[in-house]
């Protein structure tokens, strides 16, 4: 009684409105991380089989309802796209997208996770805590409307990817692959902050709203301290998005993770760092596109082709699906330096269909690596049509979709980026776009003609594959998002046309 | 050149001079001091101790444990102070977040608690 | 009854769709029954659609059949849509014909095969891909189709893929085509930049053909050559043509179906389509597609001269054919350019399932040499495949004779060099057709001598491009103590006799004697008349070019004879043409440093398949691969170093740009 009296006295801080409904996706996914890490604390007997990545999911899908409810609202005319939490977080069609490909991404890692931790004798909560949270932030990056907001972001999503690429602590590998992450991570962190304080030195402010307010309403006497800004701001988006020269962590770190966070880093990850590139470069600093479109321009090129070429030499599968990831990442930024709506939409398709693509890719991975996660290399796909026609027949898909065969996705996607280029007139990128993925096919191809080709000396057969129910399901569903949006792109399109990012002044 | 970058200039004019001056005292000092090197005098001082085996080794992994539960709450302690001096103004709003603040904390020390790092094995 | 045009590629995708779902329940002969019926039932939808056509006035003969939106794209939607009109139904209805045959011909052939089923999957769904191509209302789909088929060719060549050089085949095959669609891709892009569409035609004119006339001459030019990049890629033109003898190592109604018939001929197809861009583009453009195809089938048929393989010999008259066929399409000569596909498919899709007939009652021997005097122990076969090489070699009233003639005709107006090419390839064509059936039907029985001379060839390291076959029916030869010969089942021989039948007549489709019985000319017609050239030559030199492309048929045929029934004169078969002047094997040890590639594909080619070096292209990128590979060392100070080296040149970038 007397604490409320004392109070009466003062002069309240303005507590900043928060919209429950918009922030509903990030709390359900951080929710349930803490529910997951409260339920092991509190529990004696394990737990059925399953429970947590069933949790894992259910918090994904619900984070995706909530999204789909938010959808309806951002995308009426009347009401439009809004910030909340002080202008800290924008709500429009991009986020909602992102929730959703974020969302899909966590739930879709879990399902491959369940069974990949079980055989490795890791099960517990800890992964899927992590995803959550390590996806709650991805989802953080993507709402952010301030660059501070994008920092807390990629810091929350990265360091849960450290502890999970080191996750299957007993692997040399895993452990090496987390420690690298790691250094180069933070390395890439203090750039990008660096980048942000130039921004704001420049510009005067972090939010993004207000940045391109000024930007806007002032001709800046010197750009330099802006420009050398954007450098800085690519190199930490570059890393994690794995572009070219940023990409060095990638192939290692891929290749060492646990094969279902490889899949979450690939997708969820990813998508986040683009995320935050198109809303930062492509909408907020829109004004000053001719002066970052020939760097970014200069990135997707060194990115399509050190992917699709270094991809060749590979004779590990997982190691060769990072170089490939690499050069979608170099696709996704065909899109971005176009720097249109077009292209922003043909970025957003790609990161969708890339999602279910490479979430597959890594799925099958996952199983054919058997116990120990060991068996990567190109002889354990040899003769897989034989031993699982229906796996090598999923994989094949996703190769295929990966290679831009039509029909599937993947092709749908490199079509949208490349004529988004044609039509800002960067013919030439489009044509290098074309030309790394002729290259790319091949690669593509030598593991189809692996699996497709049996031995007639009768070599060793590669390890037994079994198909859990969870990675089943997994699989399932991207290969027929895969071939469904192959055949009928209409929706997705429509919705990728809808969430180009808004940038809103801070509405305090 | 910009002004604005001339305006850094006194930073590095500044740097530099300090660079200078470390430089020039030590090889003053270097020029004019006798130098009579014998293995004990290349020893590293560990107050007047005999230093024993390599300066590098490892110390125990539980070591690290407590270390991270040690940061952990002394950040939160770092939070909770400002928090307790301005709490009139935070209002229950305040109260509220704290509240969530320390629950998930105390969340992780459960965990902690449960996963057994608590015990020194 | 034109609505009834969806049923066509839907019948045979329904088909693959059932044979993936139970395909291994129906197992041997229910599959090849239900896979024939779905493309005869195409071919049923294919007539009544036709008839429909030919219902309505000439000009009113083009129906866009509207399936669904697929791609909204910014401005521009592309849908799946059907194109109705006479050229597209001319293909449907040879496709779909022809293709029926050759599923019957399968349902024997592929007899106790393990991949009974999957052969019919495959067989179908390529059915599905080749309808989709030609049916396609708008590039898009066209290629859509020209991947599908690319991909079930690919599939189909690599059928039996426990043998290694097949699996290498249907690499190669993959990988060459990719260089043509990406000759397509880049037309197709710059179709849509420039002309803001890739519909072919719209019921509201906005098709890309409807305005062609509005093109420059400069981007005319560039999306016809990029589109015949694909073309030529697809159609197996030089240079790309070294993927087709190679994908002989699919199963013989392949080889008949897609590599003789409808696929290779979808280049042709192609080119015939656009039209009116090749009309829009410099002279010199059609004159570079009508030089390569007369240089092609020159090229070609001087190689099957001295072709062993009974396949290989129809498989290089196949590149040489398609060169004639672009030799028309130069000369504008569009309707030239189907009729010779039409009959071309008839007698060549014949040729190769006699062979396949052949092989079949050879036990799998496929060296001519091991063959002869087959016309007693074959009758049928033997009588059908003479009417095919009568066909092919140009001999009066034979359906090959007419096709060509109208080529050479066509050459003759557009460049008298051209037609002397063509002349001395007709030649050529009758001379290496005769050989072929003289040394199969004619003359002595030499199949016992196969045992006794495979050990031979064994020891002395068969010559590089024999390697891949010797490889794939050593085994039989081997396993089989000299075979007697014998006459294929009905359901071989069938598909046999209709063809001939069809080769006999083939040419009557369009009798060059007046406007009325040109009957082909008269249905092309609304398609074609604004670009088709019409040479204009008097009627006596037309008689006197027809008589001279019979004598120099028959001196062809009469020079085999001489060398090969009667053994007057000495084969020339010089080892060069053997290895098609070595053009394949250059372009390995180009792209593969000197004499590595070679070296490594006749030894390791276990190993040339995995590390996908069999490639030319790849080899190449894998050379500057290994040279980048060192920068990955998987030190974290490197990498560091490599994300800071990149924010210096980024800030460097940004700083020029601030004017620093």
């Amino acid at each position: 009684m007397t604490a409320a009296l004392l109070f009466a006295q003062v002069e309240k801080v303005a507590t900043p409105k928060l919209d429950w409904a918009a922030t509903a996706p990030l709390l359900i996914l951080c929710g349930a991380a803490l529910l997951l890490l409260l339920i092991s604390s509190l529990t004696t007997s394990r737990p059925a089989r399953g429970t947590y990545a069933v949790i894992t999911v259910l918090a994904s899908a619900f984070a995706i309802g909530t999204a789909g409810v938010l959808w309806a609202r951002v995308t009426d005319a009347e009401r439009g796209a809004f910030t909340t939490a002080a202008g800290a977080l924008t709500v429009d069609g991009f986020s909602v997208f992102f929730i959703v490909v974020i969302s899909l991404g966590i739930a879709l890692s879990a399902l491959l996770a369940d069974d990949y931790l079980r055989r490795e004798n890791l099960d517990g909560p800890e992964l899927y805590v992590l995803m959550l949270l390590s996806g709650a932030g991805g989802i953080v990056m993507a709402m952010a409307n301030d660059l501070i907001v994008v920092f807390l972001g990629l810091e929350t999503l990265s360091i849960a990817l450290y502890v999970m690429a080191g996750f299957n602590r007993r692997r040399a590998e895993s452990r090496e692959s987390a420690m690298k992450y790691f250094v180069l991570g933070a390395f890439s962190s203090a750039f990008l902050l660096y980048g942000i304080a130039f921004i704001y030195g420049a510009t005067g402010s972090t939010n993004l709203g207000d940045i391109a307010g000024f930007l806007n309403a002032n001709t800046l006497e010197h750009t330099g301290l802006l420009l050398g800004g954007f450098a800085l701001l690519l190199v930490g988006f570059g890393f994690k998005a794995s572009a070219v020269p940023f990409h060095v962590w990638t192939p290692d770190v891929y290749q060492g993770a646990p094969t279902p966070v490889t899949a979450f880093m690939a997708s969820a990850s990813k998508a986040a760092a683009f995320a935050a590139l198109l809303r930062v470069f492509v909408s907020t600093f829109a004004e000053y596109r001719l002066d970052w479109q020939p760097l970014i321009w200069g990135i997707a090129v060194l990115t399509l082709v050190v992917g699709s070429v270094l991809a060749i030499v590979q004779t590990d599968v997982k190691r060769m699906m990072a170089y490939s990831s690499i050069s979608h990442a170099g696709f996704i930024l065909v899109g971005v330096q176009a720097a249109t709506a077009q292209g922003v939409s043909a970025a957003l398709f790609y990161v969708l269909s890339y999602t279910f693509m490479i979430v597959g890719t890594f799925g099958v991975a996952t199983l054919v690596s058997g116990k120990g996660d060991e068996h990567h290399g190109l002889e354990a796909y040899r003769g897989l049509s034989r031993r699982r026609p229906g796996l090598a027949l999923t994989f094949t898909v996703f190769l295929l979709a990966q290679a831009g065969v039509p029909l599937t996705s993947g092709f749908l996607a490199k079509f949208y980026v490349i004529g988004a280029a044609v039509d800002a007139h960067s013919y030439a990128l489009a044509l290098i776009a074309m030309l790394s993925s002729v290259v790319s096919a091949f690669l593509y191809l030598r593991i189809v003609v692996a699996m497709y080709m049996t031995d007639e000396e009768g070599a060793e057969p590669g390890p037994r594959v079994r198909v859990p129910l969870g990675a089943g399901v997994a699989l399932g569903l991207a290969v027929a998002f895969t071939v469904v949006v192959g055949i009928l792109p209409q929706q997705v399109v429509h919705w990728a046309d809808r969430a180009i990012p808004v940038v809103l002044a801070s509405g305090r | 050149m910009s002004d604005f970058l001339q305006a850094y200039l006194t930073v590095a004019v500044f740097g530099g001079t300090a660079g200078l001056l470390i430089a020039g005292v030590l090889g003053l000092g270097r020029l004019i001091r006798p130098s009579r090197p014998n293995p004990d005098k290349l020893t590293t001082y560990e107050s007047g101790v005999d230093p024993v085996g390599s300066g590098f080794s490892q110390s125990q992994v539980r070591y690290y444990i407590f270390a991270l539960l040690f940061v952990l709450f002394d950040v939160e302690a770092v939070f909770i102070f400002p928090w307790a001096v301005g709490l009139e103004t935070y209002s229950y709003f305040g109260l509220v977040e704290m509240g969530i603040f320390v629950f998930i904390l105390v969340l992780g020390l459960v965990y902690a608690w449960r996963k057994g790092v608590l015990r020194w094995v | 009854m034109l609505s009834a045009v969806w049923l066509i590629p839907a019948l045979p995708l329904l088909g693959a769709l059932l044979l993936l779902v139970f395909g291994r329940k129906l197992g041997e002969p229910w599959s090849g029954v239900l896979a024939t019926l779905m493309v005869a039932g195409s071919f049923v939808a294919g007539v009544v659609t036709f008839l429909g056509l030919l219902d309505r006035p000439a000009e009113e003969r083009q129906f866009l059949f509207h399936v669904f939106d697929w791609l909204p794209v910014g401005g521009f939607n592309v849908d799946i849509g059907f194109l109705v009109d006479p050229l597209s139904m001319t293909m449907v209805l040879f496709v779909t014909g022809v293709g029926a045959l050759i599923h019957l011909y399968s349902i024997g052939y592929m007899h106790g095969d393990r991949g009974y089923p999957r052969f019919f999957l495959y067989l179908n769904l390529f059915a599905f891909s080749m309808l989709m191509l030609v049916l396609g209302d708008n590039l898009l789909v066209t290629f859509l189709g020209w991947e599908g088929v690319g991909a079930c060719s690919y599939f189909l060549i690599s059928f039996w893929f426990e043998k290694m050089p097949n699996a290498v085949a249907g690499k190669k095959a993959f990988v060459t085509n990719r260089i043509g669609d990406w000759g397509y891709m880049l037309g197709m892009f710059l179709t849509f930049t420039t002309l803001g569409s890739i519909t072919y035609f719209a019921k509201d004119g906005s098709g890309f053909l409807q305005h062609a006339s509005g093109l420059t001459g400069v981007t005319a030019t560039a999306i016809a050559l990029l589109l015949f990049v694909g073309a030529a890629g697809k159609s197996a033109q030089l240079p790309l043509y070294v993927w087709l003898p190679d994908a002989m190592a699919g199963p013989t109604p392949v080889s008949a179906l897609i590599h003789a018939a409808t696929m290779v001929t979808s280049g042709v197809y192609l080119m015939v389509r656009v039209s009116p861009v090749l009309a829009q583009s410099y002279h010199w453009a059609p004159q570079v597609i009508a030089w390569i195809g007369a240089i092609t089938a020159l090229f070609a048929a001087t190689v099957a001269v001295s072709q062993r393989d009974i396949k290989k010999v129809l498989a290089y008259s196949t590149v040489s054919q398609l060169g004639y066929m672009f030799l028309a399409v130069g000369s504008g000569a569009y309707v030239a350019a189907i009729f010779h596909m039409v009959t071309h498919a008839f007698f060549k899709a014949l040729l190769f399932l006699g062979s396949g007939s052949v092989i079949h009652g050879m036990h799998d021997e496929q060296d001519m040499r091991f063959m002869g005097a087959l016309r007693k122990l074959m009758p049928i076969t033997a009588s059908t495949f003479i009417v095919g090489w009568l066909a092919i070699a140009g001999v009066p009233p034979f359906a090959g004779f007419w096709s060509k003639d109208e080529i050479l005709l066509s050459a003759w107006g557009n460049n008298k060099a051209l037609w002397a090419i063509g002349l001395v390839t007709a030649l050529l064509t009758a001379y290496y057709m005769s050989r072929q059936v003289f040394m199969v039907f004619f003359g002595e029985p030499r199949w016992d001598q196969a045992h006794h001379v495979a050990g031979e060839a064994e020891q002395s390291a068969a010559a590089v491009d024999d390697e891949r076959t010797d490889v794939a029916h050593g085994v039989a030869v081997d396993e089989h103590p000299a075979p007697t010969p014998h006459e294929s089942p009905w359901t071989m021989w069938v598909p046999l006799v209709v063809l001939a039948v069809l080769a006999v007549l083939g040419g009557g489709l369009n009798l060059p004697f007046n406007h009325d019985v040109s009957f082909l000319a008269n249905w092309l017609e609304p398609v074609v008349h604004a670009t088709e050239v019409v040479p204009d030559v008097a009627t006596a030199t037309k008689v006197g070019l027809a008589v001279v492309a019979i004598i120099a048929a028959l001196a062809g045929i009469a020079l085999a004879a001489a060398v090969y029934l009667k053994q007057r004169v000495r084969a020339v078969e010089p080892e060069l043409l053997l290895h098609a002047y070595h053009y394949d094997d250059a372009l390995a040890a180009f792209f593969g440093g000197p004499g590595e590639a070679l070296a490594e594909g006749t030894a390791m080619a276990d190993k040339l398949v995995i590390d996908g070096a069999v490639n030319g292209a790849g080899t190449l990128v894998r050379a500057g691969g290994s040279r980048l590979r060192v920068v990955q060392t998987g030190y974290v100070r490197n990498y560091a170093l490599g994300i800071a080296g990149g924010a210096v040149l980024a800030l460097g970038w940004f700083l020029v740009r601030a004017g620093l």
